[in-house]
């Protein structure tokens, strides 16, 4: 071991995406008194997936405000408090549940600035969990950040990564427009080590995560790691995939997708929403708009099954996107 | 006038050039939006135009009570409430005409008035879509420590939606400086009232929710300004979220394209008769306040306006298209 090899250690420890979320948060409350948390059950109850715990104590209920179950109003007033000069983060428990304020999200949050002549900026964030891997059935399951993405005017990021689940949330906030931010359900409790100078990150590019030359694999998410786990399963079998981690959804960085594709001449888009009329769907009209001509093989999307989600575990993994059907769909791309 | 809006403790400003002012806000609205009518049949106005005629006495009421450092928040019927917010009515007009000149660049039209500058926040054509906002609003004045009071206008109609509901709980439960108002006009659209609501006293739901409210005859503008002055008063004062139901009526259709069909031309007529511009000034001529000069040059001095105000959109600019994309994010972005 070098001695730079010894520092990185020290200066790393070991975290969750929870945790890593949290300081995220601490972090802004801290440094912007603008900035507040509201939501159900933010406060006293410590956050539904335990992400706001400790912070009640340290900020008090005016700066870590628990609401009434009333979506559609407490996502409007974070619309309003952000018109008129605060920095909320509205955290939503679910994204099913983010449909009752759909309305605010869509109607105010997005067009406001435009209706408006560009006189307003909406500077909120939403933290909205979502996904499926819980048995928690057909309500608290679904994926849908690609009707978010849809709408001009928002901007919508999914942090996989506990670098970008600790850098996020600080780079959404300093944005002047309203920020969706997805948190997938299942990452909570990953852990991993994270730099302890990790700081903000971009939310305008995509990353490719694991490099590679046969094909390339557009995800996002709580996908990643599932696509990550069939690249490593596609270079046991000789093929090299190339995973690009698009971390946001909206503003799509086309740019990097295009020139991955550019370079493997083949795509597959792993996306946990449903597969018509899915995010993979404009993922893969991008790609046949910009890159057709190097395509060696149409793209390929995995999606989840156009049900929705059950229950029973095993119905449940079936139905959504896995790392075995991942590599089916490259070696069927492949030829292979 | 009523009997109650005379009580000494309600009429706080009740001297001939208050009520002069009150006359010539009133005045400006109704002008202003038969002009508006007119040139909708001329096709200068496109879209939904939603008059105001015969409530005038609501916003000339409430905004008698408001500061400058005070927000408003209102609805798709907002063309009152914009210009007697200050916003000028020449950008209200060029708005109106979707030229570039307008209060919202042309983009907003006739339901998306905003104004920072009077601190005029829209302008909702979501029934009930302003209420959250405004709950917000006024949430980030309690949280900085700022004395403001934000007033949201709506309709009878946005009481049946939830956010309705929940706005009222949650300004109550937070103590929130926001005064409510409910344009009670009896008419969601073509539905009345009675045929929607189980409880049309729609002040009592508020009481519901430990928000103070009262209703108050709405085409009574001595009466809206009594009791807006005590509610924005108590709400200066730390009280909490005021409603205020101001009971009135439309004149006009719903918007250009209601042909009225639910409605009986005698209720029209029967409302008409409390036509709150001439109930002020007949009251106003009554009692001496009102000088026979005095309508004649309010009228010569709004049809001035609007004509000025018609002219400076006439001869605005469009938009160009390669701004087409402008300020939808605040920052330049390719999706």
């Amino acid at each position: 071991m070098t001695d730079a090899d010894i520092t990185v250690a020290a200066a790393s420890r070991t975290i969750t995406y929870r945790d890593a979320l949290r300081e995220a948060l601490r972090d802004a409350l801290l440094r912007d008194e603008r900035v507040f948390l509201m939501g159900e059950d933010v406060g006293c109850y410590g956050g539904c997936y335990a992400v706001s715990k400790g912070l009640y104590d340290e900020f008090g209920p005016d700066r870590i405000r628990d609401t009434p179950l009333s979506e559609s109003t407490f996502v409007g007033a974070g619309i309003g408090a952000a018109l008129n000069g605060m920095r909320p983060i509205v955290e939503i428990m679910t994204v099913n549940f983010s449909l009752l304020a759909l309305d605010q999200i869509v109607n105010n949050a997005a067009t406001l600035r435009h209706m408006s002549g560009g006189q307003v900026s909406v500077p909120v964030v939403f933290r909205i969990p979502t996904g499926a891997g819980r048995q928690l059935a057909a309500q608290h399951s679904h994926s849908l950040e690609g009707w978010y993405a849809h709408v001009p005017g928002l901007r919508v990021v999914a942090p996989a990564t506990l670098e970008d689940a600790r850098g996020m949330l600080w780079t959404a906030l300093q944005d002047p427009d309203p920020v969706v931010m997805f948190e997938h359900v299942m990452l909570y409790n990953m852990e991993g080590t994270l730099d302890a100078a990790a700081g903000p990150v971009d939310i305008d590019r995509a990353v490719v995560r694991r490099p590679g030359t046969d094909v390339t694999l557009i995800t996002y998410g709580g996908s990643l790691f599932k696509t990550l786990a069939a690249a490593q399963a596609l270079a046991a079998d000789n093929v090299s995939a190339e995973v690009v981690d698009l971390r946001s959804l909206r503003p799509l960085d086309a740019e990097t997708v295009l020139a991955s594709v550019a370079r493997t001449r083949r795509a597959v888009i792993v996306d946990e929403g449903w597969r018509t009329g899915s995010f993979a769907a404009e993922v893969s009209a991008r790609i046949m708009e910009g890159a057709f001509w190097s395509l060696d093989a149409p793209v390929a999307r995995v999606c989840t099954a156009e049900v929705p989600i059950p229950y029973p575990r095993h119905l449940e993994q079936a139905a959504l996107p896995q790392p075995a059907a991942i590599v089916a769909a490259v070696k069927a791309l492949m030829g292979a | 006038m009523t009997d109650q809006s005379l009580a000494p403790h309600a009429k706080p400003r009740l001297t001939r050039d208050h009520l002069l002012g009150l006359l010539r806000q009133m005045v400006r609205i109704r002008r202003f939006e038969e002009r508006c009518g007119e040139l909708y049949q001329q096709e200068k106005i496109r879209g939904f135009l939603h008059l105001y005629i015969g409530e005038e006495a609501v916003a000339a009421g409430v905004m008698a009570c408001l500061h400058p450092e005070d927000a408003v928040v209102a609805t798709y019927r907002e063309h009152g409430h914009a210009i007697l917010r200050g916003v000028p009515m020449t950008a209200v007009m060029a708005e109106m005409y979707g030229k570039a000149e307008g209060c919202s660049r042309g983009r907003g039209g006739s339901m998306h008035l905003f104004d920072v500058g009077t601190r005029f926040f829209g302008g909702n054509a979501i029934v009930a879509g302003g209420l959250p906002l405004a709950v917000g609003m006024a949430l980030a004045d309690r949280m900085r420590g700022r004395p403001r009071v934000t007033a949201c206008f709506f309709g009878d109609g946005a009481v049946a939606e939830g956010e309705f509901h929940e706005s009222l709980n949650l300004a109550a439960l937070w103590k929130l400086p926001v005064l409510f108002v409910c344009e009670n006009n009896l008419y969601a659209m073509g539905t009345r009232l009675d045929r929607a609501q189980s409880q049309t006293d729609l002040h009592l739901k508020a009481a519901v929710y430990q928000v103070a409210s009262e209703a108050v005859d709405g085409m009574d503008v001595v009466a809206v300004e009594a009791a807006a002055r005590r509610m924005t008063d108590a709400i200066r004062d730390g009280a909490g979220p005021q409603f205020l139901e101001c009971r009135t009526y439309r004149f006009r259709a719903h918007s250009m394209f209601d042909p009225q069909l639910y409605r009986d031309k005698a209720e029209v007529e029967d409302w008409k008769r409390h036509d709150p511009v001439a109930r002020l000034s007949a009251w106003m001529r009554e009692t001496g306040m009102l000088h026979d000069a005095d309508l004649p040059a309010i009228e010569r001095e709004t049809e001035a306006e609007i004509e000025a105000a018609v002219a400076f959109a006439e001869a605005g600019q469009w938009e160009p298209v390669e701004d087409l994309a402008k300020d939808v994010y605040t920052r330049e972005v390719h999706p």
